[in-house]
C-alpha cells in the first residue's frame, strides 16, 4: 500500500516539485549510495539484540512470541537458537505481568528487554512502566536503578484499526526518569538500540512497523560491533535553509530537510533551537495526535528560547484528532502526507508578506 | 518439617474436591447464607474448627493444625519446643522492634513530623519476624504501602526509616521515598510500592533473575529467594494471577506472602472477593496453598522455613495466607468506622508479641526480666532514631533533580564507571560514543 515515500536526492529547496511522491522503488538511492551496503531496520536491530546479548549476558529479551516464533515482527529471528530458551523468553499474554517481571530482574541485577508486540499493548503494562521503572531511581535515592529497555512498535501500520495504531511517543515522553527513543533508518536503529541496552536507566524505544522492512545504506563504522549513537542527541539529516522541520521515526521520511529527533526525552532542544536561529521558521511533524504532542513541547520550547529569531508562527503538523480509522482512504486523510508538509512549509515562509501584498 | 507440605505436593487437584471436606457455611458453593455481606459472624478461623477433618486426603493443609498435632505428639516430659531461647529472643525483639516504631510512628505523625499517607503494621508483627527472619541478606523483600516493618525486619537501620519518614536527607531514601517506598540496596528491599499489586511482578522478577543467575550464569550456588508481601485486596487483582501462573510456570524461588487481614480500608474481605479462602488460589495455578495463623509467630515461622527450603530447592513458588489483623486503622488518616469493636477486641487477646512472652515464660525458655531489658533496649533505639530523625537536615535544594537517571546525560557508562561524557577526550559527534 503506500509505504515510505523515499527522499530525491540532489535536489535543493523546498519547492513542490522536489517533494513530489517518489515511487517505493530503490533504484534511485542504489545508484547514490557510497559503501554499497544495505540493511534492512529489522536486520538492523536483529543484529544489534544478537551482539548485545553475546557481549553481556545478563542481557535477556522477553516478551510474547519473541522464542519460537522469531519474533511477531521476525526482528528476534535467530535468537532463540543462538542464546537458548533462558534467554529468550517467550511469555503467555500477560503484560502488566511479564513488564514487571523484567522490571523486578533489572532492580536485581540483570538487563531485560522486554518486547510489547506493540505499544498499543504497553497500556496494559504502563503501570510498571512509569510507576516501577521510571520512578524507582529517584524514590530510591540512586540505589536501585532500572536497566530495562522496552521496545516495540509504534505508531499506525496499514489498515489495522484504532486500538492499533496510536502513538505513544508522547505518553512516555511526558514521565520524568524515562528515556524514550524513536529511531528512523537502519543506522538509527542499530546505534540508538546498542546505546538503550546499555543504558542504566529504563528507556522506551519506540520502532515502527512499517520502517521495519525498509533498506538503508550503512558504512563500516554501523556495523561495527562497538557502534553507538548517543541518547539526547537529534541529528540533521540535511541542513535547510528557509525552514526547520523536525520530525521523527516515519515521518523523517517525508521531508527532504529534516531535522531526525531520534531522542524524543530527552528532547535535543540546543540542535532544534540552534536550526531555528538560523532558519527563523519551525514545523514539527508527527503521526501522533496534537493536543499535547510532541510537536507541541517542541514548538513551546522554541518559543521559550528562540521567541526573538522567529519570523513566522511555529506549526505543528501532526495525525487527525480522531481514533484511527479502517476505510483505507480515511486512514490516509488521518495522517500527514507530504503535502500537508510541503503546505506548512510554505506558509511558513510566506507569513511574513505583508497583508497589502496579498490584497 | 516436611510433614507439612507433604499433604499439599499435589496440585493435580481440583480446588473443588476439597471444599466437600469443609464446612459448609464457609464454602460459597454450598453456602446458605445468600450473600455474603459485611457479616461480622463469618470469620476464616471457623475453618480450624474443621482441622481435625481436613487432614492428608485434602492438597490443601491448615498448617497450624498439623504443627498443633505435631507438639501433641511428643513425650511431655521433654517438651518438643518450637525454638531455642537464643531464636525466640530474636523474634521477640524483632517483634517488638516493629511495634514501637510503629507506635511512635503513629505519634510523630500527630505531632506533625510525619506526614502524607502512613500506613502501620500493629498487629501483624508475627507475619513480618516470622518470615523475614528466615532470610538471608541477599534474598529480596518486597512489600506494599505498609512496609516499614518488612524493611526494619530484613536490617535496615531503625535511625534510617525514622528519617526516610520525617522526610530528611539521611533517610533510607534521602527523603525522596517517603512511607510508602522503602528502599533499600544493601539489604536487598525492593520497595515500597503504593499501587497494590505492584510489587508483585518486581517480586517474581528478582526470583526470575535468581533463577537466571543459577542457570545461565552459572553462578552455581545462587539460591536467593524473594519473598513478596501483600494483603486480601491485592489477591483479587489481576497481577497477582498473573504471577502466580508465571512463577508456577518457571518454578521462580519466590514465596507469595498473603496478609490476609480481612480488610481493604473499609471494604471488607467478605464482600469483595468470590471465593474468601486465599490459599486456593495456589493449586489452581500449580504451587502449594497453605493457611497459617498469623497471629503465632512460630507457627509461621514454620510454614516460612519449609516455603524458603522449598524455594532454595528449586521447588519452586509457594503460596501462604497468614490469617492476620491490624489493630489501627488503614492508614492514619482512616476514622476506621467499619469494623465491629467485638472483632478488634478478639485479634487483641490473640496479639502475637503476648502470645510469644506467654509461650516463653509458660516453656521456661526466659525470665520476664529478660524481655523487659529487651523492651527498654528498643525503647531506647527508637527514641534514639526519632532524635536522629528530628536532628537531621532536611534535603538541599539541589537535591530536587538529582537521582531521576542513573546516567542523566544518556551518553552511557564506560568500561571505567564514569560517564563518558566526562572524559575529556569525549566529542558528541554521532557515532562511536
Amino acid at each position: 500500500m503506500w509505504g515510505i515515500i523515499r527522499q530525491k536526492v540532489g535536489t535543493g529547496g523546498i519547492s513542490a516539485p522536489s517533494m513530489e511522491r517518489i515511487r517505493p522503488a530503490v533504484s534511485a538511492w542504489r545508484c547514490y549510495s557510497s559503501s554499497g551496503k544495505e540493511m534492512t531496520v529489522r536486520d538492523a536491530l536483529n543484529s544489534a539484540l544478537d551482539e548485545e546479548m553475546s557481549a553481556d549476558p545478563k542481557v535477556y529479551v522477553m516478551g510474547e512470541e519473541v522464542g519460537e516464533y522469531q519474533g511477531a515482527y521476525k526482528i528476534t529471528k535467530g535468537l532463540l537458537d543462538k542464546y537458548g530458551p533462558e534467554r529468550v523468553v517467550d511469555t503467555p499474554i500477560t503484560e502488566a505481568g511479564f513488564a514487571g517481571i523484567g522490571v523486578g530482574s533489572a532492580y536485581y541485577g540483570l538487563r531485560p528487554v522486554i518486547e510489547f508486540m506493540t505499544f498499543n499493548f504497553s497500556m496494559q503494562a504502563i503501570d510498571h512502566i512509569i510507576n516501577s521503572a521510571a520512578k524507582s531511581n529517584y524514590m530510591s535515592a540512586g540505589q536501585i536503578n532500572v536497566p530495562i529497555v522496552f521496545r516495540g512498535p509504534n505508531g499506525a501500520a496499514a489498515g489495522v484499526g484504532a486500538q492499533h495504531s496510536q502513538c505513544f511517543a508522547a505518553w512516555y515522553a511526558s514521565c520524568p526518569g524515562l528515556k524514550v527513543l524513536a529511531p528512523y533508518s537502519s543506522e538509527d536503529a542499530r546505534g540508538l538500540l546498542k546505546a538503550a541496552i546499555r543504558d542504566p536507566d529504563p528507556v522506551v524505544f519506540l520502532e515502527n512497523e512499517l520502517l521495519y522492512g525498509e533498506s538503508f545504506p550503512v558504512s563500516a563504522e554501523v556495523l561495527d560491533s562497538s557502534f553507538c549513537l548517543p541518547i539526547g542527541k537529534a541529528k540533521i539529516e540535511r541542513e535547510g535553509k528557509d525552514v526547520t522541520i523536525t520530525a521523527f521515526s516515519k515521518m523523517v521520511g517525508y521531508a527532504l530537510k529534516v531535522i531526525n529527533l531520534r531522542s524524543i526525552r530527552p528532547l535535543d532542544r540546543a540542535t532544534i533551537n540552534a536550526s531555528v536561529r538560523k532558519t527563523n521558521r519551525l514545523v514539527t511533524v508527527e503521526e501522533g495526535f496534537a493536543q499535547h504532542g510532541v510537536g507541541a513541547e517542541i514548538c513551546t520550547s522554541v518559543i521559550e528560547d528562540s521567541f526573538g529569531y522567529l519570523d513566522a508562527p511555529v506549526e505543528r503538523i501532526s495525525g487527525a484528532d480522531v481514533p484511527t480509522p479502517y476505510a483505507a482512504n480515511l486512514e490516509r486523510m488521518a495522517f500527514p502526507q507530504i503535502e500537508d508538509i510541503v503546505r506548512a512549509a510554505q506558509r511558513a515562509c510566506f507569513r511574513s508578506v505583508p497583508m497589502a501584498a496579498a490584497a | 518439617m516436611s510433614s507439612a507440605f507433604s499433604a499439599i505436593n499435589t496440585v493435580q487437584r481440583p480446588p473443588h474436591a476439597s471444599v466437600s471436606q469443609e464446612n459448609p457455611s464457609v464454602s460459597p458453593l454450598r453456602s446458605s447464607l445468600p450473600f455474603l455481606g459485611s457479616n461480622h459472624k463469618l470469620r476464616p478461623n471457623s475453618l480450624h474448627k474443621n482441622g481435625a477433618s481436613i487432614r492428608r486426603q485434602s492438597s490443601i493443609v491448615a498448617v497450624s493444625d498439623v504443627v498443633k498435632e505435631k507438639k501433641t505428639k511428643s513425650s511431655s516430659s521433654l517438651p518438643n519446643l518450637l525454638i531455642t531461647k537464643q531464636e525466640g529472643l530474636v523474634l521477640y525483639e524483632d517483634m517488638i522492634l516493629g511495634r514501637a516504631f510503629e507506635d511512635m510512628c503513629a505519634q510523630m505523625y500527630y505531632r506533625g513530623k510525619m506526614f502524607g499517607f502512613v500506613h502501620l503494621y500493629n498487629g501483624q508483627e508475627a507475619v513480618s519476624t516470622g518470615f523475614i527472619k528466615q532470610l538471608k541478606k541477599e534474598d529480596c523483600v518486597v512489600s506494599t504501602y505498609r512496609d516499614h516493618v518488612h524493611a526494619l525486619s530484613k536490617g535496615v537501620p531503625a535511625r534510617a526509616v525514622m528519617s526516610e519518614l520525617f522526610g530528611k536527607t539521611t533517610g533510607c531514601c534521602r527523603g525522596q521515598g517517603g512511607s510508602m517506598h522503602m528502599f533499600s540496596g544493601e539489604h536487598n528491599v525492593l520497595g515500597g510500592f503504593a499501587f497494590i499489586g505492584e510489587g508483585i511482578p518486581v517480586a517474581t522478577g528478582a526470583a526470575f533473575t535468581s533463577k537466571y543467575k543459577r542457570e545461565v550464569l552459572k553462578e552455581a550456588d545462587c539460591d536467593h529467594v524473594t519473598m513478596a508481601f501483600f494483603g486480601d485486596g491485592t489477591a483479587n487483582n489481576g497481577q497477582f494471577f498473573e504471577c502466580l501462573n508465571m512463577a508456577a510456570l518457571w518454578k521462580l524461588p519466590i514465596i507469595f506472602v498473603v496478609e490476609n487481614n480481612m480488610w481493604a480500608i473499609g471494604m471488607s474481605h467478605l464482600r469483595a472477593t468470590s471465593d474468601p479462602q486465599i490459599y486456593k488460589k495456589g493449586p489452581a495455578f500449580g504451587m502449594p496453598g497453605v493457611h497459617v495463623d498469623g497471629m503465632d509467630v512460630l507457627k509461621v515461622r514454620e510454614v516460612a522455613q519449609e516455603a524458603v527450603a522449598r524455594a532454595r530447592r528449586g521447588d519452586g513458588p509457594t503460596l501462604v495466607e497468614c490469617e492476620t489483623y491490624r489493630f489501627r486503622g488503614h492508614s492514619l488518616a482512616d476514622p476506621d468506622e467499619l469494623r465491629d469493636p467485638a472483632e478488634k477486641a478478639h485479634y487483641a487477646t490473640r496479639d502475637p508479641i503476648t502470645a510469644l512472652k506467654k509461650y516463653m515464660i509458660e516453656n521456661n525458655l526466659v525470665e520476664e526480666a529478660e524481655l523487659k531489658a529487651i523492651e527498654k533496649k528498643i525503647d531506647e533505639v527508637v527514641e534514639e532514631a526519632v532524635e536522629f530523625a528530628e536532628a537531621s537536615p532536611v534535603p538541599v535544594r539541589s537535591q530536587l533533580l538529582e537521582n531521576v537517571f542513573a546516567d542523566p546525560k544518556g551518553f552511557g557508562i564506560a568500561p571505567d564507571g564514569r560517564y563518558r561524557c566526562e572524559d575529556p577526550k569525549f566529542t558528541e559527534g554521532t557515532a562511536h560514543v
